[in-house]
């Protein structure tokens, strides 16, 4: 081996090390510092977390854009939904006055909410995008109050990093970390443009969650939970999304 | 420092190679395939799910395409004409598309500071005085579809065509194509609104990414196909190894 190439070899080996050491640094910064997704293992592993620890690191205050009236879909496009339930079609039937949203796990004092119990927390409404995974999109006026209020009414304990969320569908869940819970856009919604919320946009009650794309914003929601892990929900990566082959974290 | 024979032979016999390509051209340009390839098929299995253009901030199977792809689409709701369905692969898709996405950023940061500080863009891209003339450009064009054999000086470095399009797919379109990208992301342009706002909208920015991805395609494919023409084995050789021939070979 000439003296040059042995100087490649070792210019190349000092890198490759600096490399792997960088990196191992990097994911244990990042587990302390919860960047990493629930969904953040596997093969998609690391374009997953960081995706998501970008966004936390650089826009987890920034809000979702919000358009002025004049901008609001005369077309928004519901999207397809199974069959609904007999269930759900009893308590619509009643006018939803039976709807009720169970608010439980790590919290001082776990609450059941009646949709009336709701409309008494301050109202709160944006006008904001609805982006589907698939491409399309559709601007609407979205009334309802922040999921913040709702937290704070159920006192969230601080061990609590996750905020679950389950539709009445019984496959369809999701979960939120803190600071997206948190979020002042964060709606738990019951009326879109000036009307009640329809059912096929999710009423009677829709967690919006505007920074995210369309699937995270799961329809007829009847259940919340605080918790510290997301691993004893399904197969623990976070929300059904990633169990049908989706990205939990849905900003992008 | 003593040589044996064998290194002095080998030098010798390396006498009529050039050094063509550096390390790092070579490493970021194979990472930059690996990457554009993943990014191109899923960006494809992506645009199938929903085979609609739309110009603005919004658009949906409710409202007026700008224009339509005439294929099947692999969601239900969308109205293709086809009265089939195929089979949805977004999911993987897009988790591909963007870890490949951060793999061409990274490759492509590296690459360019790297190129500005060793000059590699001004020595290699950036077309010298002399050619810097539309009759340059256009004789080296002329010279391109008459098949004429390659000037010797083609095997050690870029004419001015070559170097044109380079920096405009280094630092136009790839650019490009990230920027309309990121603006299709609810969390990036809740963070940085004017980078859709600056293209006319979200469904704009979809649309211009979708384009931008066909010129990229198009440079793949002629790139590709000089390539052949040129000598494949000698400018794979280049990329691979970094040397290449200082005679030049017809295919």
């Amino acid at each position: 081996m000439s003296a040059m190439s042995r100087r490649k070899f070792l210019r190349a080996g000092l890198v490759t090390t600096a490399g792997v050491a960088g990196i191992a640094a990097a994911d244990r910064l990042a587990h302390r510092y919860g960047l990493i997704p629930p969904d953040g293992g596997g093969i998609y592993g690391p374009g997953e977390t960081l995706n998501y620890a970008a966004q936390r690191l650089f826009a987890s205050h920034a809000p979702a854009r919000e358009f002025p009236r004049s901008m609001i879909s005369k077309t928004p496009f519901a999207n397809a939904v199974a069959p609904q339930s007999d269930a759900f079609k009893q308590l619509q039937a009643g006018g939803f006055a039976d709807w009720k949203l169970t608010v439980d796990g790590m919290v001082a004092c776990p609450t059941q909410f009646s949709l009336a119990d709701l409309k008494h927390f301050p109202v709160s409404s944006q006008i904001t995008e609805v982006a589907c995974e698939e491409g399309w999109s559709y601007i609407a006026e979205w009334i309802g109050t922040p999921l913040k209020g709702i937290l704070r009414e159920v006192g969230v304990l601080p061990q609590a990093r996750f905020i679950a969320y389950f539709s009445i569908y019984p496959d369809w869940w999701d979960s939120l970390d803190m600071s997206e819970a948190r979020h002042p856009q964060t709606l738990l919604t019951m009326g879109m443009n000036d009307g009640d919320l329809p059912v096929s946009f999710g009423g009677p009650l829709r967690l919006r969650v505007p920074r995210q794309l369309g699937y995270k914003s799961v329809k007829y929601v009847t259940h919340l939970t605080a918790t510290d892990s997301m691993k004893k929900f399904g197969k623990g990566l976070g929300s059904a999304a990633p169990e049908g082959g989706y990205a939990w974290w849905a900003g992008i | 420092m003593c040589y044996s024979p064998l290194v002095l032979a080998t030098e010798s016999a390396r006498k009529s190679e050039i050094s063509r390509h550096s390390a790092v051209v070579r490493v970021t340009h194979w990472l930059t395939v690996i990457a554009f390839v993943a990014l191109l098929i899923t960006g494809g299995e992506i645009v199938i799910s929903h085979p609609r253009f739309y110009w603005g901030e919004v658009g949906n199977s409710g409202t007026k395409p700008l224009f339509s792809l005439h294929i099947p689409a692999s969601r239900g709701t969308v109205p293709t004409g086809y009265n089939f369905v195929m089979p949805d692969q977004n999911g993987w898709s897009r988790y591909l598309h963007f870890q490949a996405a951060w793999l061409l950023l990274f490759t492509g940061l590296i690459y360019g500071i790297v190129g500005f500080w060793t000059g590699h863009f001004r020595k290699n891209l950036v077309p010298g005085r002399g050619q810097r003339t539309w009759s340059a450009f256009r004789g080296v064009m002329a010279k391109t579809f008459r098949r004429g054999p390659p000037d010797v000086a083609d095997a050690r470095s870029y004419n001015v065509v070559q170097r044109a399009t380079y920096l405009i797919v280094i630092f136009v379109l790839f650019p490009l194509v990230i920027w309309t990208g990121l603006a299709m992301s609810p969390a990036f342009t809740g963070a940085f609104p004017w980078t859709v706002i600056a293209l006319g909208g979200r469904q704009s920015a979809r649309t211009l990414h979708f384009f931008l991805s066909g010129a990229l395609l198009l440079f793949l494919i002629v790139h590709v196909a000089m390539v052949y023409l040129a000598g494949f084995k000698s400018r794979m050789r280049a990329m691979i190894t970094g040397r290449a021939s200082a005679e030049e070979e017809r295919p």
